[in-house]
């Protein structure tokens, strides 16, 4: 991250900064040893794709942490979270272990779904994050539906629903849109904007901003700057129980920037994108940079405890890691497990010749 | 025995299981005020209110999704598609999302969806609304295909495919709804799934099918019983799971099989059950086993065009007389 400055153009000139987001420091520090977890996480990620131990597409959340750190930090544990396929950090913020998440992207037995899922597919049902989803907008209307069942059962919760800036322009989401303004349900769609869906740049393919995608539904929209932790809690605070209280769906645009590739697969910058713009948000617009900032500048963090936090975060990371390693591949009957919810008592569900 | 038409064993399944478990809603388009398009809601929504019967926008792939989300989330949705045609705008949810989210969640998420409406060719509907459309849901695993041919067929598995923990597609037979016939009466009548039902006995050839293509098989058996000709017609009534046992049965019995369904050749059921058949009873077969199917083109508009796309009596009691070498 970016060296810490005495002054920086993130808020953390004055020594309040807490106060005016209503922040406590307690609450300020576990931002930040999440959001350390989360980047110490995604690196031993990329250190263990680069040596083969993870495969297929494996998409980091590297620069975008206090999405997942502030925007959950505000729920309660029996509230839903839904995302796309970058959400390694998200579900552990919903409470799955980094062991069984680290597992999972190893495709080991120890995995959250048993090795079945991938990076892409990471579920939690005890810890209601609902995954993990590899078609761009594919989890809007299953966020929709959680919203119904809540307001069907008359629950006093929320559902947040993660997704990409390319996806305001699946139809899909509109429709979800129209439906939850209809039935006011308490869905909080949350559009991590980081400016680029893959390679292309969302001004270059979409029409209107972001927040506008709420007018034609009357939903009321915002945008929160998604690098400062402080914001994001604070914008998600206050809004989450608007929609506990009935309030009806939201729209919130995170303003974010992505510091690696599209996928481990993809370059960090090439031709979509120059090195110079992402080193320049690497040095300016680094989330934990930016906390640290802040609360060296409140003076209730000093550089040694921060090494000390940066030391948990690696040796958990690690020992996800280490986990991982050691969890076993899933047995050869697993194959043909969990297709279906049941044995079925009659006929035939399987057509391979192989298992009948 | 009560005699009933399908649509209102369809609309009795619905209530009952709606009595029956809180958990269940119906959501789709004019399900509601407007009694169904085909009138299989009729009288649900004042029954059960608004919350429960549910008339949706038109947005297929938004409120199947819904009803997905609301599954893995612990209630047990019956999402209507006024017809399986515009389903396939829903196939990312039903295929991608409801038929693997329990393989993907290593098991954590079960999905008791029961996705229904009509299905199948009908009269004059032209390419976009008249097809049947159970390969697009037999191909991926994880969802189940129920396929009732009759009243009492369409309440018991209705019922059967509401109460499962897996998505259903659920293809009504969009020429049956009038159909009458005998539905027994008993409190709980449930058929399960995955079992064939002989709706004729016979001993020369089986003619195998499913959904509406019953009842043509079961005209062409007619007219073959005055030639002299006794055909078996089995009804798998579900495709996914398939009761392969009875498909042994029958060819063991008459040796001699045809396939009739209105969909498709090319990856249809038809293919899937002549597969098996090779695989497993190839030593029971005196001839190869021929299919009768919907015309490999689009449904065309024209009457006289359309009546030859569409598996017609006449070219399944000659399917079977060529498999008996007559």
């Amino acid at each position: 991250m970016a060296k810490a400055k005495t002054n920086t153009s993130n808020g953390a000139k004055t020594k309040d900064v807490l106060a005016s987001h209503g922040v406590t420091a307690k609450i300020a520090l576990e931002l930040m040893q999440e959001m350390l977890l989360y980047r110490r996480f995604e690196e031993k990620t990329e250190e263990s794709y680069a040596i083969g131990k993870i495969g297929g597409f494996c998409h980091l959340h590297i620069g975008q942490e206090a999405g997942a750190a502030g925007v959950i930090k505000v729920l309660q544990p029996e509230d839903y979270a839904i995302s796309a396929y970058r959400s390694h950090t998200q579900a552990i913020a919903k409470g799955i272990s980094p062991k069984a998440v680290m597992a999972e992207l190893y495709g080991r037995v120890g995995g959250v779904s048993g090795g079945k899922g991938g990076s892409m597919h990471v579920f939690g049902r005890d810890a209601r994050f609902f995954g993990g989803h590899g078609i761009v907008g594919g989890q809007v209307p299953l966020a929709t539906g959680i919203g119904w069942k809540i307001k069907y059962s008359g629950e006093n919760l929320v559902c947040v629903c993660f997704m990409g800036d390319a996806t305001v322009n699946q139809g899909g989401f509109h429709e979800c849109l129209n439906m939850a303004a209809v039935w006011e349900l308490p869905v909080i769609y949350v559009v991590e904007n980081n400016e680029y869906g893959m390679g292309t740049s969302f001004d270059r393919v979409s029409k209107t901003e972001i927040s506008t995608r709420a007018v034609p539904f009357d939903i009321p929209a915002s945008s929160v700057n998604g690098q400062n932790v402080l914001s994001t809690f604070e914008h998600f605070r206050n809004l989450t129980e608007e929609v506990r209280a009935g309030g009806g769906p939201r729209l919130v645009e995170l303003r974010t920037y992505r510091f690696r590739g599209h996928s481990m697969s993809d370059p960090v910058s090439g031709t979509y994108r120059s090195t110079e713009e992402v080193e320049r948000h690497k040095e300016e617009s680094d989330p934990i940079a930016i906390l640290r900032d802040q609360l060296f500048a409140e003076g209730v963090l000093d550089q040694d405890t921060l090494e000390e936090m940066d030391a948990t975060a690696k040796t958990i990371a690690a020992e996800a890691a280490d986990f991982a390693e050691e969890s076993p591949m899933p047995e050869p009957e697993a194959l043909y497990e969990n297709v279906w919810a049941e044995t079925n008592a009659h006929g035939r569900l399987f057509f391979d010749g192989r298992r009948t | 025995m009560a005699t009933m038409t399908y649509r209102e064993a369809l609309n009795e399944a619905l209530r009952e299981e709606m009595d029956r478990d809180p958990d269940v809603f119906l959501m789709g388009e004019e399900v509601a005020e407007y009694d169904g398009a085909y009138k299989v809601s009729k009288g649900l929504l004042d029954a059960f209110g608004d919350q429960r019967v549910v008339d949706s926008p038109i947005s297929e792939l938004g409120f199947a999704g819904l009803g997905v989300g609301a599954a893995m989330a612990g209630l047990r949705p019956v999402i209507e598609f006024m017809t399986f045609n515009f389903a396939y705008l829903a196939l990312d949810q039903i295929i991608n999302n409801a038929s693997k989210l329990c393989y993907m969640s290593g098991g954590q998420f079960k999905v008791p969806i029961t996705f229904r409406g009509p299905n199948g060719p009908a009269l004059q509907l032209g390419a976009q609304h008249s097809q049947s459309c159970e390969t697009y849901f037999l191909h991926a695993p994880g969802c189940k295909v129920v396929t009732p041919a009759t009243p009492a067929d369409a309440k018991g598995l209705l019922k059967a495919s509401i109460r499962d923990d897996d998505p259903v597609a659920f293809m009504e037979g969009e020429l049956l709804y009038n159909f009458k016939g005998e539905v027994p009466e008993e409190d709980d009548f449930v058929i399960p799934l995955g079992v064939a039902d002989l709706k004729r006995v016979g001993s020369d050839v089986s003619i195998i099918t499913h959904g509406k293509m019953v009842h043509v098989a079961l005209q062409a058996s007619g007219k073959l019983e005055s030639e002299g000709i006794e055909a078996e017609v089995l009804d798998l009534r579900s495709v996914r799971p398939l009761d392969v046992d009875a498909i042994l049965e029958t060819v063991q019995k008459t040796n001699r099989v045809v396939y009739l369904e209105d969909s498709w050749p090319y990856a249809g059921t038809g293919a899937q059950v002549v597969s098996i058949i090779q695989e497993e009873a190839f030593d029971h077969l005196d001839a190869p086993v021929l299919r009768v199917t919907q015309a490999d083109v689009p449904m065309p508009y024209a009457k006289n065009l359309e009546a030859l796309a569409k598996p017609s009596v006449e070219r399944v009691i000659e399917s079977c007389k060529k498999v008996l070498y007559r």
